[in-house]
């Protein structure tokens, strides 16, 4: 990068790439000034006068908005040998985030504004945007909703049970309720769990040819189901599907926002390409909840990728120590890590495979989920918004390696996987926080 | 698919039909009543995280039959009752000299784990609701005794499919030989997904329909330690379900009645049929032991 210390102070000119910007409805050569941490100026190439402190080097390569992923576990506070608010945002980087929003079935859980408060402070080491989702019952037990407004003044953009489902009808519709008072999402971990216990993975041939306990579709369907007809209800109640993974809990969705556009829903890498096969023999790091699914649950959830109906692409990176995985299949956690891989899949699988538009893959992961939490001056290269911008290389092939992830934890599924897209340049609030060698 | 040492035996799934033969050959050279030290020095450990009376004992008196030293280490009164995992039992277990473990464990894919990391064989004697191979060659040895070949008989298996690894083994083992296999059940105990385990699979709910004119009844018990969540009605199944003298007689007159056991007496099958000349229900399990014997024989080399 160019160093030229007579002009602004913190600017930097990001030169000659493809700029795509959903929101603003831009797919075209242009280049983009930042300064102080926001967005000075887009322009067509070269029309941009004055120098800037740096500049990057954009040919041939797409910018687009800072990723945003809505659904990580970043395991802080209490379970640091998985994964620390450093490393996990370390791999945010290394994916193309620049903002996350961390679950709160931490260890203490996080329902209290102080611990949202704990989150983002400084000393966490945080290498891009942290927004804390907060419990939504004391404890997460689903029984006594937190205290909504207090935990949106301390900073969480949305409330949650996260990992476990609100199950009780009368809590789930006074969280919605209380939620719409003062405009805050009700993420839904969309499982009932009276329908699912023992199980480890998805029902069907391969869940009976382990002799494994099966998760039906409808034990999702049925929760989001419900909750749709709650959410429409009350005025403004908004209700985000966490990890959508299943046809039938689509059609809920589909009906939800005809009547009610506040319901959105997110759906993860791993679901959109892989199926409940890929368990293989009892491979733990293909066991994640809810579980892979159905080739045609996955064609469905394809299908709702390009047509709109799915809000955003988000990862549930959930990263466990080698030796928690490395048990019996059915005593071994839910959950793997996903966020260096979501570009490349997303390129490789609804790109190159599914022939989405990569505009629309783009809103995916930026105007789709900014919206989802009202996450403003986000999401969108506006002149004035946040510096947050993401440039990868669509054509770019290479190999995930997990061993090399800035993750603590490497159950991954995709170790050693080919992708075409890769992620060359994280800037957050004008800063270069990730940088592909 | 697992890397596991050579000799192991995790599944019938995936076990070639010529080995299952070769297998089945030498289980029929093997004599439990003339001891031969073809393990002369081995060290055989029995690893039971699960109750067991006769995989165990024909497990043990297999390998001492063949020469073999054998320890027997159960979930209670080891380190497994102070916290340690599957694995790190496994690594302990190699450590002090096991030349082979023989593994059963109340959960799926627990001798997979074991065998993904170890160089020693692994054998699986039952793990969860997924396979029982050593269960499903002896009953094949056992059939064999009766019959003259696998291919072109009709298999009625009649009970808790859902839970059973029994059945599980035995429907790819019979499905890799040409067997017409009919499964027999409620809905709770087998879900219409049964079909899809393997080839020449069929479904019925009713009893008489899947004994009518079969060469082999396969029974077996109902798993009430896995039945968490079904509601079954005890009465309602004995009425539909049991296989009784009279339903017997539906079969062909030189049909065979097999049970994994342990029986319940009066729940799937009467006393009378368990006592039956049709029934070979305690041949199957004198069979385990030669069946054992070939099997430890193959993991530890001296097949020959």
């Amino acid at each position: 990068m160019a160093q030229d210390k007579s002009k602004s102070p913190g600017s930097l000119l990001i030169k000659g790439g493809r700029l795509i910007d959903p929101a603003a409805r831009i797919d075209a050569p242009m280049d983009v000034l930042v300064r102080g941490g926001r967005v000075a100026e887009i322009a067509p190439p070269s029309k941009i006068r004055g120098g800037a402190d740096e500049k990057f080097d954009a040919r041939d390569l797409i910018v687009a908005p800072g990723f945003i992923d809505l659904h990580v576990h970043l395991r802080e506070p209490g379970q640091g040998h998985k994964e620390t608010i450093a490393t996990g945002t370390a791999a945010a980087a290394a994916g193309g985030f620049t903002s996350v929003c961390c679950m709160p079935n931490t260890s203490p859980i996080v329902d209290s504004p102080e611990w949202v408060a704990w989150l983002r402070q400084p000393e966490r080491g945080a290498l891009v945007n942290l927004f804390p989702i907060a419990a939504a019952t004391r404890s997460s037990k689903g029984a006594v909703l937190t205290d909504f407004d207090a935990l949106q003044r301390a900073g969480a953009v949305a409330i949650t049970d996260d990992g476990k489902p609100i199950l009780d009808d009368e809590v789930m519709r006074d969280a919605l309720r209380h939620g719409a008072e003062i405009n805050l999402a009700v993420v839904q971990h969309a499982e009932d769990t009276r329908a699912t216990e023992g199980c480890s993975m998805n029902d069907g041939p391969t869940a009976f040819r382990l002799g494994l306990r099966g998760m039906k579709a409808s034990a999702e369907a049925s929760i989001v189901d419900r909750d749709v007809q709650f959410a429409q209800q009350f005025p403004g109640a908004r209700l985000h599907v966490a990890h959508l993974s299943t046809a039938d809990a689509l059609k809920s969705v589909r009906r939800g926002k005809r009547s009610k556009p506040r319901v959105t829903c997110e759906v993860t890498p791993h679901h959109f390409t892989l199926t409940d096969e890929a368990v293989g023999e009892y491979d733990s790091n293909f066991k994640m909840n809810p579980p892979l699914r159905s080739a045609s649950d996955r064609e469905a959830i394809l299908v709702a990728l390009a047509d709109g109906t799915v809000d955003a692409i988000a990862t549930d990176h959930a990263p466990h120590a080698l030796h928690e995985k490395q048990v019996e299949f059915e005593r071994a956690p839910f959950g793997i890590t996903g966020l260096e891989t979501a570009l490349g899949l997303a390129i490789t699988r609804l790109h190159r495979q599914q022939k989405i538009p990569l505009i629309r893959i783009v809103e995916l992961f930026t105007s789709g989920p900014a919206r989802v939490f009202d996450l403003r001056g986000r999401g969108s290269l506006a002149r004035g918004n946040f510096a947050d911008v993401t440039i990868f290389d669509p054509r770019k092939r290479w190999t995930f390696e997990a061993a090399k992830s800035r993750s603590k934890s490497k159950n991954t599924p995709f170790d050693g996987w080919q992708l075409t897209g890769k992620v060359l340049a994280t800037i957050v609030a004008g800063e270069v926080v990730y940088r592909s060698e | 698919m697992i890397r596991a040492a050579r000799g192991s035996l995790l599944s019938i799934e995936h076990l070639q039909a010529p080995e299952i033969l070769a297998l089945l050959k030498l289980a029929r050279r093997m004599n439990p009543l003339k001891p031969r030290p073809l393990l002369r020095g081995k060290r055989v450990v029995l690893l039971f995280y699960e109750p067991s009376t006769r995989t165990r004992t024909s497990f043990e008196i297999a390998s001492k039959s063949l020469g073999a030293i054998t320890t027997l280490v159960q979930s209670s009164g080891s380190s497994i009752e102070k916290g340690e995992s599957l694995l790190d039992t496994g690594y302990t277990l190699r450590a002090i000299g096991a030349d082979a473990i023989v593994v059963r464990h109340p959960l799926a894919g627990a001798p997979h784990l074991l065998a993904a990391h170890l160089d020693i064989p692994v054998i699986n004697a039952g793990d969860g609701m997924h396979e029982h191979p050593s269960q499903a060659l002896l009953d094949a040895y056992t059939i064999l005794r009766h019959k003259k070949t696998l291919k072109g008989l009709q298999v009625a298996i009649i009970g808790d499919i859902y839970h059973s690894r029994v059945a599980r083994s035995a429907i790819h083992l019979l499905s890799k030989f040409g067997v017409k296999i009919i499964l027999c059940g409620p809905p709770e105990l087998l879900p219409d997904v049964a079909t899809t385990l393997a080839s020449g699979v069929r479904l019925t709910r009713h009893l008489e329909e899947a004994v009518r004119g079969t060469d082999v009844i396969m029974l077996l018990r109902m798993q009430k330690e896995r039945l968490a969540g079904v509601k079954i009605r005890i009465q309602d199944y004995i009425a539909r379900y049991q296989t009784t003298l009279a339903r017997l007689k539906l079969a062909k007159r030189d049909a065979i009645v097999m049970h994994p056991g342990p029986i319940i007496r009066g729940l799937e099958l009467t006393g009378e049929v368990a006592d039956c000349p049709q029934s070979k229900i305690v041949d199957e399990v004198r069979n385990g032991v030669p069946t054992r014997m070939a099997i430890l024989a193959r993991a530890l080399g001296k097949a020959r």
